[in-house]
């Protein structure tokens, strides 16, 4: 009986991880429609956020304060992964609403970007990047109105940015002429987060044995879905954000600042990602490659839980937690010893991490055959195209 | 000019409250298209202060276009839009509700997985800070449709039609607009609905004092209107009081 239980509990830790990382997608997937590729490296992010905190922690803060460090990259996290999110909304996802397979390319796209960014990324890198953000945001607004209202508008759109990002080039060389501002900051290779003391030990209860840090991540989620669901319902901009979700040309006729409300909602959205990438390191090292090891899980697990709808993604996020724990781990055989041989065979042939991935997916696959709109399908009238 | 004169007319020649300046709504050689296809032909309309206005004409001659390309869902490619003077054309929709435009669109499109309440709420966008700065719904709105108080918590998508199209009415009054937008508001409601539409209307021009560009098909409707314009191929082909509205131009433009 012990056994299951700490079966069941190292399964939802497992979940809550999932449903932490699922979050962001169902508020930009879910709510936005916006197919959102490069969603795992916005964790990714949160990660390296984090092991930047430790460091500064390590290298500047009195030892003693060195424990609280993980609490001050949760919102650090939320906010650089959050701005991230905001400048690819405002650069590339604004342009691509209403089409997803290019908005599913070109977020592709950032995702490689994002990741050869933290493996190479310098001091100089990062100045030069900064001066062509900078640059292309401000062109528009240093220019002559009446520039942008012209024929030849998209030319000059799509020149000042091609302006400003050879301007960046040309920083980063000359800077890099500086070997100190050469040296890249994180290489290619895994970081280790050092986990405080207080998150490396377990506590017992009855015979189960809880790790800490499993505890902390189960406690982050559930903070992080009181948070989110307070925010939709009951705040001034989560009654917008909904409105808009809906019902986009006739909430904008009603004086809703629309798209005020997509930025935030994707800003939301990808530091909540930053959030789930600070709960990830507690579980190991992670790289650049972090991001591509949890997105499909999270688009199955907003798709399998009902597009739109967050108590479905905190279900299936769980559900798939559990049962690829249970298989995977091969607990399954140890709890229900009595198992049938033939029963016994398949789960002893799927009894690994990800083999029992092959087969929740497939489970999944039948499963939205039978209920294609997933666990909680939208009633009545569908969010509005 | 009379009602029968099915010659184009330019509303500068007539109607109440119309010369230079003195109009809350001016529409001036509006075209529009959609796509390549042209919708609204060199439209002049004018909605004088406190003054209801109904737009007849058939399916399908640009009605409900004129009415969106007054909030500014369409972009007109030629004319202009003005509100109590000031050109509107370079705003987008939710700027223009915040001028003081209501708009209250055909088939209602109330939001239907918010409630009553929240539907309510997002009228007050409209308002100065909107619902940042205030949650206060005006009980007039209970007042004028007592459906919807009783309803508050139900989810939009859940009513009748009519009672829908009394919510979509009452969100629109909330956001105290100078000029409010009516596309066909009794199309597909019970007839007994429809009398407490007409009946609400008129109240809120009374108590209220606001403009009402009304899209209508039901003659009885039509006729509380102050004033009429006559559409007819993407262009206003005739107008004049209501009081003068002929069996003649009713049976061209009003039959269905």
């Amino acid at each position: 009986m012990d056994l299951l239980y700490e079966t069941l509990f190292n399964g939802l830790a497992i979940g809550s991880v999932l449903v932490l990382a699922a979050l962001g997608l169902a508020v930009v997937f879910g709510l936005m429609g916006v197919i959102n590729m490069a969603h795992g490296e916005l964790m990714m992010l949160g990660a390296y956020t984090t092991f930047v905190v430790q460091n500064i922690f390590k290298a500047v803060v009195p030892e003693a304060l060195f424990p609280i460090y993980i609490l001050v990259a949760i919102p650090l996290a939320f906010v650089v992964s959050g701005l991230v999110g905001l400048l690819l909304e405002k650069t590339v996802i604004r342009r691509l609403y209403g089409r997803p397979l290019e908005t599913l390319l070109a977020t592709w796209g950032v995702s490689l970007i994002l990741q050869q960014f933290v493996r190479s990324v310098s001091s100089a890198f990062a100045l030069g990047l900064l001066v062509t953000v900078v640059g292309g945001l401000l062109i528009p607004r240093l220019t002559p109105k009446a520039w942008w209202h012209q024929r030849w508008t998209p030319l000059l759109g799509s020149g000042s940015w091609i302006g400003s990002g050879l301007v960046g080039i040309v920083v980063a060389s000359v800077l890099g002429q500086q070997r100190v501002l050469d040296q890249p900051w994180f290489s290619a290779r895994n970081i280790d987060v050092t986990a405080p003391t207080w998150l490396r030990g377990s506590i017992d209860v009855g015979a189960v044995n809880m790790p800490t840090a499993r505890l902390f991540i189960i406690a982050l989620t559930a903070i992080a879905l009181i948070g989110v669901t307070w925010f939709l319902q009951k705040s001034v901009w989560g009654i917008r954000i909904r409105a808009v979700t809906q019902n986009r040309s006739m909430s904008s006729c009603l004086g809703i600042p629309t798209e005020k409300v997509d930025a935030l909602t994707f800003l939301i959205g990808s530091g909540l990602a930053g959030v789930a990438g600070v709960a990830v390191t507690l579980l190991g090292s992670v790289g650049p490659n972090l991001g591509g090891n949890y997105i499909v899980d999270c688009f199955m697990v907003v798709v399998l839980g009902g597009v739109g709808k967050l108590a479905g993604t905190v279900l299936a996020a769980l559900g798939i937690g559990v049962l690829s724990y249970l298989i995977g781990s091969g607990s399954l055989l140890l709890v229900w010893p009595a198992m049938p041989a033939g029963l016994n065979e398949l789960i002893t042939f799927f009894a690994t991490t990800s083999m029992a991935k092959v087969l929740v997916f497939a489970l999944i696959v039948v499963f939205l055959q039978v209920r294609p709109a997933g666990l909680f399908p939208q009633k009545g009238r569908m969010v509005e195209a | 000019m009379t009602s029968s004169n099915l010659v184009q007319t330019n509303n500068q020649a007539g109607g109440p409250g119309s010369g230079p300046g003195s109009n809350l709504l001016q529409l001036r050689g509006l075209n529009v298209y959609y796509g390549e296809s042209h919708i609204l032909r060199d439209v002049d309309l004018s909605v004088a202060p406190g003054q209801m206005v109904c737009l007849i004409g058939r399916n399908g001659v640009g009605k409900t276009t004129l009415l969106k390309t007054v909030i500014g869902l369409l972009r007109q490619r030629s004319g202009s839009v003005q509100l109590d003077g000031r050109e509107l054309s370079p705003l987008a929709p939710h700027q223009r509700a915040r001028r003081g435009i209501g708009y209250v669109p055909q088939g209602r499109e109330i939001i239907a997985q918010l409630t009553v309440r929240e539907n309510l709420l997002l009228g007050l966008e409209a308002l100065p800070g909107g619902l940042g700065q205030t949650r206060h719904i005006d009980p007039l709105v209970f007042e004028l449709f007592p459906i919807l108080e009783t309803f508050l918590n139900r989810r939009g998508g859940d009513l009748s039609g009519g009672q829908q199209q009394q919510l979509a009415i009452a969100r629109a009054l909330l956001g105290k607009p100078r000029l409010l937008l009516l596309d066909e508001p009794t199309e597909g409601i019970q007839p007994s609905v429809v009398l407490d539409i007409e009946r609400a209307v008129r109240r809120i021009i009374e108590t209220t004092g606001i403009s009402v560009l009304l899209v209508e098909q039901h003659l009885h409707f039509v006729r509380q209107a102050d004033w009429y314009y006559a559409m007819q191929k993407g262009g206003v082909v005739a107008s004049g009081p209501t009081g003068d509205l002929s069996k003649e131009v009713v049976d061209r433009f009003l039959s269905v």
